[in-house]
């Protein structure tokens, strides 16, 4: 097709590469550098969509993200992308594009086109009310035709990226301000970045005749833009929309990389960046206003700007006779340039009296007419523009004088004025306020941090636009003038006059009786709808937007607010600031969610933790539950079996034989010092101070209220050495509870907590037959119950491995929980499934453990408790002490007079009248089998399962008084209105005696030939997968370390140092915080106060032990954390790409120095990064994350290619 | 979301490496029996919510692992100052009780 409506010479754009494109089914052509609205209008596409309420044709208005009317949708596949303003889409060859908005199922946007004048606004909400039936059917039609384009049904293949970013200076806006202040900004040589939504940088230049020192404005621009490239510390982020400024200058951009979808795969389609600025500028300039008149939505109808837009940068014309209507000086220079390219003009319409004689010189040099005190009031035509019909204002510009005539045109360039772009700064809640100087809503104030420049101030010249720009860093780096030279070009143009307040041109009829005059053109919104809006009491523009839907569409009103704010003020009889704005909240344009989303997606979405010995429960065919972030096996099924059967199977197992848990993911804190004790027992509700070396107790911890917040079994493992045991989900939380109470309450008990949760992998073996399979693998140890009692603790090795055993149950079971460094975790567990062999050992899950422990009556913390239950409610004043000599916390609360009360929620047991039926858990209790409301809830369930063992169902409960209820029936209320009898007994159903965890069952029938234990085999926290990464071009190679030792080294330096004759190890300690040093090749990282890290290779065989550092290190205490963590380190060019994709922390060299090392988040986890020589980055994560990290870095470094190095 | 100073690790870090602990300066009770319910209810539930200045707790979670003074306004959610437990918020931060 031919481009009719292009010229032969000008423009940006490229008439050597011409590019094939598709819109609303039809194939057009259009060049490199266009837009689709430039391409369209080039081959005299007019019509681009039909409107929102009325379905009136609508064409294109502006020339870029003010946009209302060409909405489209972008491709019709998967990756196709509805709600894209055609004016800020690149062309691309093949890109097919249809319009949002011009479907009309069922005709009724038709229909309601013609009922228009019956659908004021509010239509909806008065009419479709009674009887309900009419909204329900309403609703649905109504549903049906609203939005923009469709979703895709597939899911998105696209990659969406993510990067941190930090720097001192972030100029938000590319236009003649913009660059000027980054060129001020490089000048000083601090860290400067600059983004702007388009393309090309240059803003409102691209598209002016200005010329600047004599030649064409661009040319400035292009060198401005070459010399910002060379500065190393400046950053230009062109496509980059900065949609919103946050709290404490976080700033938040979205590239557009459609551009380079060609390119190699691994490329992002878009990429969020958040920006941490320690000082933004905000340059973003102004867009145009149009005039409001009747039929002003005509396809043919366009702000002043974007026709000189389209004529000067891409070399356009929309239309061959215009007609300009103007309040202000700015639009004069559309008028001109149109009749400069042979157009012609047919009269310009001034609403001014007084115009500047450069304006009338330059009119009468071009034979142009002009209209004085003239004003638009209706255009005409079916399909598109015909005819204007303008008339003489009155004086107060608020009614017509005289006849109107007609003037024959095809394009009616309009423009009332700018409305400054103040919304990233009104993001952060500063109003703006009127300026009748300037016709516009300015900045009222802004942070000390954030400075603006140029039209977004309402400057309109070029020349105080480009010293605005200089002085905004000078402002903001506090430096004068001589302190900061930039000398500016001189500008060629007219200094404009004061321009007029006229945002609606009156009509013959009052309003509500003339043609439709709209203000919001997406939503169909008219001067006459905000009118009947005020008549109805609606005063504040707030709420007259949410009546009416004004600013509601896409465009959030950039077009059409203020007029309709000056239309509700001369309603009201208002002014302008009197009215004032509506809240500005971000995003300034639409943002994808892909781009929000960034990486963590599908398999990134969340982190994953898994147990070392993840990889056998995969072979093995496990279902999984999410625990927290941890991968638990659920249950392990067998062939064909069903959920129910496989737990069945698993439960009789540990009841009657002998079965295994992982149960590694339990959290473990390791407290040490002087005070270990007297901290242990002030924590816990019952005492710890007395329990004797290895032994081990159950105990509550509760919250400062008395309410249960976790328990869990804590052993003593030496005088002033505790290990306790948290629920799996809790961990973290109780190790920052702990913290919490040591570093604010008891700051001058020696304590050192330490989580060791990674760093032992269990494997609980339960059931009758465990002490057998226990024997097997420690032959030396003495198992009977004299010499390993329950509740007791052994340390030992095992395969030639430090080990602990733990001698508790949390099934009722005799049951050993067998603890090793993670490391060795996976070939302790294959041992154990090799020795249990001959008893049929059998792997269970979650679930079983579940059915276990409520068959027993134990709790959840967290399941059968929810932070409102004593150890009262529990029934659990069997572990709290009587005696007050120790004010443990939570003690004063447990006498609180509320917590005496009888009618609490009570834990009790349930047994259902139908043995099979098993009770949904939180299902709701009731004295009666009622469906009235409201009925009198009696309590709930909390823990509901179906008992092998007992061959019935059983559940757990909190029945209001529920300790004095037993035998008591109830009625539990069942998904679908059915009612379940149950009746309340004591929470324990099985061995109530606790027999079962002493007995002593010899199998003869065994095996006894039990292949001796042999050494364990140390395992890496990642399997890396070669063959699915491995790329020949490699930005980023990739390093696991297998051998090494990491040490955590926690306690105060004290005395010894100061007397300068300590340790050489203790001397190597590093005091500056977030730094490492190294001695003899171990390296020492701060990790905080009185807190380190050390790290060495080490050969495969053992070298020397922890023992060995400690004895070094005096006071300190050394715990080894080898297998808490995994070790990555990452050489390459494009690590620092990847650093940035990972991490908010700021890694330039003047922060992250040669000898950093810092904690801090990593892709949603976290990580020690540590900075080693020869640009060498170390990643310390906790090995369970260590799988999902590796999957992240694999996943960011597509891009660059990523080698594995052994 | 907030940048905020550690005065552990001497460095600026973002909020998502932190965790708001909660109001700072609530001393426990030393001696919690000689209160009656309605005092330690007080202790244990009731905080200022103020508007404006507010003096509060924060543990960098992420980091070094340390519980630290913040004082910020509920309004900006500017940060004036940060200090360590133990240490009195500076003279000009002090409250008007």
């Amino acid at each position: 097709m031919n481009q009719q409506r292009r010229l032969n010479t000008g423009g940006r754009i490229d008439r050597t590469k011409p590019l094939e494109f598709t819109f609303n089914g039809k194939s057009y052509s259009g060049y490199q550098g266009d837009t689709l609205a430039s391409a369209l209008i080039a081959n005299g596409v007019t019509e681009v969509g039909r409107s929102f309420k009325y379905f009136r044709r609508r064409g294109i208005v502006g020339a870029g993200v003010e946009e209302p009317n060409a909405i489209v949708q972008l491709d019709s596949n998967e990756t196709s992308t509805p709600n894209l303003r055609a004016t800020e889409i690149e062309l691309v060859d093949g890109l097919s594009a249809k319009s949002a908005t011009t479907t009309d199922r069922l005709g009724l946007r038709r229909l309601s086109s013609r009922l228009s004048s019956l659908m004021p606004v509010g239509f909806y909400y008065k009419t479709l009310i009674r009887p309900k039936i009419v909204w329900d059917l309403g609703e649905k039609l109504i549903r049906d035709t609203a939005g923009f384009g469709s979703v895709p049904n597939d899911r998105d293949p696209d990659i969406y990226d993510k990067y941190h970013h930090h720097c001192d200076v972030l100029i938000v806006g590319g236009g003649a301000a913009g660059l000027c202040a980054a060129l001020a900004a490089a000048e000083l040589g601090i860290r400067v970045m600059v983004a702007d939504e388009q393309a090309e940088f240059g803003g409102w230049l691209l598209s002016s005749s200005t010329t600047i020192e004599d030649r064409a404005s661009t040319e400035w621009v292009d060198r401005a833009v070459t010399a910002l490239r060379a500065h190393p510390n400046v950053m230009l982020l062109p496509r980059t929309t900065i949609f919103g400024l946050y709290d404490h200058n976080l700033v938040m951009g979205c590239e557009r990389l459609v551009h380079q979808q060609s390119s190699a795969p691994g490329f992002a389609r878009e990429c969020l960046h958040q920006i941490r600025a320690e000082q933004v500028v905000l340059a973003t300039g102004a867009l145009e206003r149009p005039l409001t008149f009747a039929n002003n939505d005509l396809p043919g109808i366009m702000l002043s700007s974007a026709v000189l837009t389209y004529l000067n940068r891409y070399a356009v014309t929309p239309g061959n006779d215009l007609v300009l209507a103007t309040t202000n000086d700015l639009a004069y220079e559309t008028a001109f340039a149109w009749h400069d390219v042979g157009k012609r003009v047919v009269a310009v319409c001034d609403t001014r009296a007084d115009l500047a004689a450069d304006l009338i010189n330059g009119c009468e040099a071009r034979n142009i007419p002009i209209l004085r005190e003239h004003v638009v009031t209706e255009a005409h035509g079916k399909k598109c523009l015909k005819r204007a019909v303008v008339a003489l204002l009155s004086n107060d510009k608020r009614g017509l004088v005289g006849k109107s005539q007609t003037l024959n045109c095809d394009v009616l360039a309009t423009s009332s004025g700018w409305n400054p772009v103040i919304h990233l700064n009104a993001h952060t809640r500063t109003m703006a306020r009127w300026s009748e100087e300037d016709v516009s809503f300015l900045l009222d104030a802004t942070s000390p941090s954030i400075a603006t420049a140029g039209a977004i101030n309402g400057v309109r010249r070029l020349a105080t636009c480009m010293s605005e720009g200089v002085d905004s860093i000078r402002r903001l780096r506090s430096l004068s003038d001589d302190e900061l030279v930039l000398p500016l070009p001189r500008v060629d143009e007219i200094p404009p006059s004061r321009a007029d307040e006229v945002f609606k041109a009156p009509h013959w009829r009052v309003d509500s009786r003339a043609p439709k005059q709209f203000v919001d053109f997406q939503l169909d919104v008219t001067v006459s709808d905000i009118q009947l809006a005020a008549r109805e009491g609606y005063r504040t523009i707030e709420h007259v937007k949410r009546y009416t839907a004004l600013g509601f569409g896409t465009d959030q009103g950039k077009l059409g607010n203020v007029n309709g704010i000056a239309v509700l003020g001369d309603t009201l009889g208002l002014s302008m600031s009197e009215i004032g704005t509506t809240v500005f909240r971000p995003p300034y344009t639409p943002v994808t969610f892909g781009a929000i989303a960034g990486r963590s997606v599908g398999a990134l979405f969340d982190p994953e933790r898994h147990t070392p010995m993840h990889s056998w429960h995969v072979q093995h065919g496990a279902m999984w539950e999410n625990v927290g972030q941890w991968k638990r096996p659920w249950y392990y099924p067998q062939s064909s079996e069903s959920m129910h059967e496989a737990v069945n199977r698993e439960v009789l197992a540990a009841r009657n034989g002998v079965a295994v848990l992982d149960a590694s993911t339990l959290g473990k804190i390791d407290v040490q010092g002087k005070d270990a004790a007297m901290f242990v027992d002030r924590i816990y509700s019952n005492g710890f101070a007395k329990l004797r070396v290895g032994r081990c107790r159950y105990g509550l911890m509760l919250r400062d209220t008395g309410m249960i917040f976790d328990d869990g079994v804590t052993a003593r493992l030496g005088e002033d050495h505790f290990l306790i045991h948290t629920t799996t989900g809790n961990a973290d939380a109780v190790l920052s509870w702990l913290e919490l109470w040591h570093q604010t309450e008891w700051p001058d008990l020696d304590v050192r907590l330490t989580s060791v949760t990674d760093q032992w992998a269990t494997a609980a073996v339960v059931g009758p037959k465990s002490r057998m399979v226990v024997a097997a693998l420690c032959p030396d140890l003495d198992l009977s119950n004299a010499r390993f009692p329950f509740m007791s603790v052994q340390s030992l090795e095992i395969g030639g491995i430090e080990a602990r055993i733990f001698r508790v149950s949390f099934s009722g079971e005799l049951s050993y929980e067998i603890n090793v460094p993670a490391q060795f975790g996976l070939s302790l567990w294959e041992q154990i499934m090799a020795a249990g062999e001959p008893y049929g050992i059998t792997p269970y899950g979650t679930e079983t453990m579940h059915v276990l422990r409520a068959e027993k009556g134990f709790i959840i913390a967290g399941q059968d408790t929810d932070g409102s239950m004593t150890s009262a409610d529990m029934n659990m004043n069997w572990c709290v002490r009587k005696s007050n000599d120790v004010d443990f916390v939570g003690r004063r609360s447990l006498a609180l007079e509320d917590y005496q009360r009888p009618d609490r929620l009570q834990f009790v047991g349930l047994e259902t009248t139908d043995p099979s039926q098993v009770l949904p858990e939180g299902g709701q209790l009731l004295k009666e089998p009622t469906k009235k409301t409201p009925a009198a809830m009696q309590g709930y369930v909390t823990s509901s399962y179906f008992s092998a063992t007992l061959g019935r169902s059983i559940a757990l409960a909190m029945v209001k008084g529920g300790h004095n209820r037993l035998g008591e029936t109830l009625h539990c209320s069942l998904r679908g209105g059915g009612f379940s009898q149950a009746r309340v007994v004591e929470p324990s159903f099985y061995d109530l005696n606790n027999e079962a965890q002493k007995v002593n069952v010899v199998d003869h029938d065994a095996d006894q030939a039990i292949a001796p234990i042999t050494g364990l085999q140390r395992s890496t926290g990642v399997t890396l997968k070669t063959e699915e990464v491995e790329s020949q071009t490699a930005g980023v190679s990739l390093r696991q370390w297998r051998n090494f030792r990491l040490l955590t080294l926690v306690g105060s330096t004290g005395e010894n140092r100061k007397q300068g004759n300590s340790p050489p190890l203790l001397e190597t300690l590093p005091v500056e915080p977030c730094t490492w040093s190294s001695e003899d090749g171990v390296q020492v990282c701060w990790l905080g106060p009185n807190r380190w890290m050390s790290l060495e290779l080490i050969d495969d065989e053992r070298s020397e032990s922890s023992e060995f550092f400690a004895s070094q290190l005096g006071d300190i205490s050394v715990i080894d954390t080898t297998g808490a963590y995994s070790v990555f380190s990452l050489t390459g060019p494009s690590v620092n790409e990847l650093l940035l994709k990972s991490c908010t922390y700021d890694f330039h060299e003047s922060v992250f120095r040669a000898n950093s090392c810092v904690r801090t988040t990593f892709a949603k986890t976290q990580a020690l990064v540590i900075n080693q020589q020869n640009n060498r980055i170390d990643l310390v994560v906790r090995r369970s994350y260590s799988d999902y990290v590796y999957r992240w870095i694999a996943d960011a470094s597509r891009e660059f290619g990523i080698r594995l190095v052994n | 979301m907030l940048r905020i100073y550690c005065p552990y690790c001497e460095s600026v870090r973002d909020e998502d490496e932190f965790h708001c602990v909660g109001e700072a300066h609530i001393k426990r009770p030393e001696r919690p029996d000689d209160l009656n319910d309605q005092e330690w209810g007080e202790y244990l539930h009731f905080r200022t919510n103020p508007r404006g200045e507010h003096r509060e707790i924060w543990h960098h979670a992420v980091g070094c692992r340390q519980h630290f003074n913040v004082v910020r306004d509920t309004e900006t959610y500017e940060i004036r100052h940060v200090y360590r437990i133990g240490e009195e918020p500076p003279h000009e931060a002090v409250l008007d009780e």
